[in-house]
């Protein structure tokens, strides 16, 4: 893992020491709210529905077991014994007061952590693939590019007041786990027939009120050449992005507005003027770089393990897990592990201060000391040997943290909703629980096989219904709940926007609403290897129409 | 005359601890909604909006404003969902309390 640097270290102790200063003044009355909020923000702190709100950046989502338990120290003494991780591989805490809140940042910093820039309109924290570094299909580890735009995107003095927010993703593979064609900017490295390291870089992808998939403007963007590119897309969008109405002014609007073609003409105009400039990046900071991230030494071991293929026959659950929540690992004999925080009817990315605990103590025994928030609000443990696999199943299960769902119907990800968030319509968390109550059984959820669900308690779209493959969407309508459903999202390396299938549902209707829909699919899948997503394609919206609404 | 108008409350956070408060009985400050005070629209609203603000200024409380209530069964409850589910809190238990119940389910 990436270890600060004594620059990185003192900036953050000075950032703490500013901030306790800053509340203290606003306590004593020097500051007003009016003049306190930004700084606040700027610090990663809210005022939501109920109470403040900490956000928490996990750069690229990669957590130590150390930081882990500081996390769980923080939910322990400052708040209510939990945290919630979010689609952005980061952690919210919900109810910390603002008096303590510069303690918190101070725990937080001892374990070079912070809440910088996971607020207001600036280069928010770079997200990766989950599985970077361990996954078999990998071909370029992410993460030393997504640490190298964290720290040239760390107080970057020229992009600190952007029109708007500005969220970044790095992808490695040829199958996409960061949803790279919905961000800003989403990059895919990738090799060359020379062998060389390049990016595709997408531009103007986004969901939220107007959902966006990103234009490729250039396909391979030589990896010395990452940061002046980055810039210049940057300097473009902050030049001519709109700040007349915040609605139109992420960069997706101004790709949208001036064209694709456009916009790449003028970031390759910058970028002409200032590639060979400073911000080339050198090889040498690329090794250093890259050398924070080396595959840990994983011990050398079969490809398939006998320990774990004679537990898997006496242990369905097991087996079922391990079938579920595992993929191939680069390595031989290992597996990368998907540890469900969604229980059956469960908060979807929620963790107590017990079980980040053990997932700190599961990590260093288990997975080489790492773990890592998916942005499905999971949690990873990358590097896991097979041998290891019935141990750590026992382990999780008996902390309630072993249910066999990843990418099954019952794994949602839902945004905190009305339940927590001031700018929601409708509750997320009770619609994404009484679904997965519905479609718990183990048995029903293989028999359905991979559908995502996604739900947002507004249009914000926290909650990616827009490319989830069923999409739900809260909505008020005359003081009252509703919910709009779409179909046919994905946000993978062929991301599609979900379509609206037709009137809403009530908060009683909704969850029937989705069993038609999802009895409809099993009725006209071709066969049982037809996902949900690739029967929509193949037949568009009619039969699930006329399911939900009927002829008329 | 018109049927009489939707009672008001003021609703706030506190500065220190951000908890939801509602304005009560003699310029008090109460987590219960329960125990806040109604307020007819008029000149006892506009006095009661001057105080809050004054204690916003006074940086006891953040952002006070005005909720709707309705009175039922003699409790007053918020009018609008987000107002309710603020003055109550989560619908959705949390923390132990969710794990508790998971653990029984299963």
């Amino acid at each position: 893992m990436y270890r600060y640097d004594e620059f990185d270290q003192e900036f953050i102790g000075h950032r703490v020491a500013q901030f306790r200063d800053q509340v203290a003044r606003r306590l004593s009355g020097e500051i007003t709210e009016d003049q306190f909020k930004p700084l606040r923000l700027q610090n990663g702190v809210y005022l939501q529905l109920h109470a403040y709100m900490l956000r928490i950046a996990v750069p690229y989502g990669t957590l130590s077991p150390r930081q882990l338990r500081m996390l769980a120290h923080i939910a322990r003494k400052y708040d209510k014994g939990y945290g919630h991780f979010t689609t952005r591989q980061n952690l919210q805490f919900h109810w910390p007061a603002l008096k303590d809140i510069p303690d918190i940042l101070a725990d937080l910093a001892s374990v070079e952590m912070h809440g910088i820039q996971t607020s207001g309109n600036c280069i928010r924290n770079v997200t990766a693939d989950h599985f970077a570094g361990a996954a078999a299909d990998e071909i370029i580890d992410p993460r030393p590019y997504a640490e190298i735009l964290r720290q040239w995107s760390s107080l970057h003095p020229e992009f600190l007041f952007l029109p708007r927010k500005f969220k970044i993703a790095v992808t490695g593979a040829e199958r996409d786990r960061a949803a790279v064609q919905v961000h800003d900017i989403g990059l895919h490295a990738k090799r060359n027939e020379k062998g060389e390291i390049g990016f595709a870089v997408f531009v103007g992808g986004g969901l939220g009120r107007t959902p966006m998939i990103a234009h490729k403007i250039r396909d391979f963007l030589p990896e010395e050449d990452l940061l002046s590119y980055m810039e210049s897309i940057l300097r473009v969008y902050n030049l001519y992005g709109r700040r007349d109405n915040k609605y139109k002014a992420r960069i997706k609007i101004l790709v949208h507005e001036a064209g694709a073609e456009a916009i790449t003409r003028q970031v390759e105009e910058d970028f002409a003027r200032i590639k060979d400039s400073a911000l080339k990046l050198p090889e040498e900071e690329i090794h250093r770089i890259r050398a924070y991230f080396a595959l840990p030494d994983l011990p050398a071991r079969e490809a398939e393990s006998r320990k774990l293929s004679a537990a898997r026959v006496t242990d369905s659950a097991l087996d079922a897990w391990v079938r579920q929540n595992s993929v191939e690992h680069k390595v031989p004999g290992h597996v990368a592990v998907t540890v469900s925080l969604k229980p059956i009817g469960g908060t979807p990315g929620d963790a107590t201060h017990e079980q980040m605990d053990l997932l700190a103590d599961l990590a260093e025994r288990y997975s080489a000391s790492e773990a890592r928030v998916s942005h499905e609000q999971n949690i990873v443990f990358p590097h896991v040997a097979k041998d290891d696999l019935p141990e750590l199943f026992a382990e999780l299960q008996r902390s309630g943290l072993a249910t066999a769902n990843a990418g099954l119907i019952t794994d949602i990800i839902s945004c905190p909703g009305l339940d927590y968030c001031s700018l929601a319509n409708a509750r997320s968390i009770p619609v994404a629980q009484r679904i997965s109550e519905r479609f718990g059984a183990p048995e029903r959820q293989r028999l359905i096989g991979d559908l995502k669900i996604k739900i947002s308690g507004c249009i914000n779209a926290c909650g990616h219904h827009h490319v989830g493959h069923i999409g739900i969407l809260g909505v008020e309508k005359k003081g009252e709940e509703f919910y709009q459903i779409t179909l046919g999202g994905s946000g993978d390396e062929h991301t599609s926007i979900g379509e609206i299938i037709g009137r809403g549902f009530s908060s009683e209707e909704v969850v029937d609403a989705i069993e038609t829909i999802v009895d409809k699919y099993l009725e006209v899948r071709e066969r049982p290897e037809e996902t949900f997503l690739a029967t929509y394609r193949r037949l568009g919206q009619e039969p699930f129409k006329e399911a939900l609404y009927g002829d008329a | 005359m018109a049927a009489a108008a939707t009672p008001k409350m003021i609703t706030a956070n506190e500065l220190r601890d951000g908890y939801v408060v509602f304005l009560g009985p003699n310029g008090s400050w109460v987590r219960s909604v329960e125990a806040g005070q109604l307020l007819a629209e008029g000149p006892e609203l506009d006095q009661a909006k001057a105080y809050a603000q004054a204690q916003h200024d006074a940086r006891v409380v953040v952002e006070p404003y005005v909720i709707d209530i309705v009175v039922k069964d003699g409790v007053p409850v918020p009018e609008r969902l987000k107002e309710r589910i603020r003055a109550k809190g989560p619908t959705v238990d949390y923390g132990k309390d969710e794990v508790a119940r998971l653990g029984r389910a299963s």
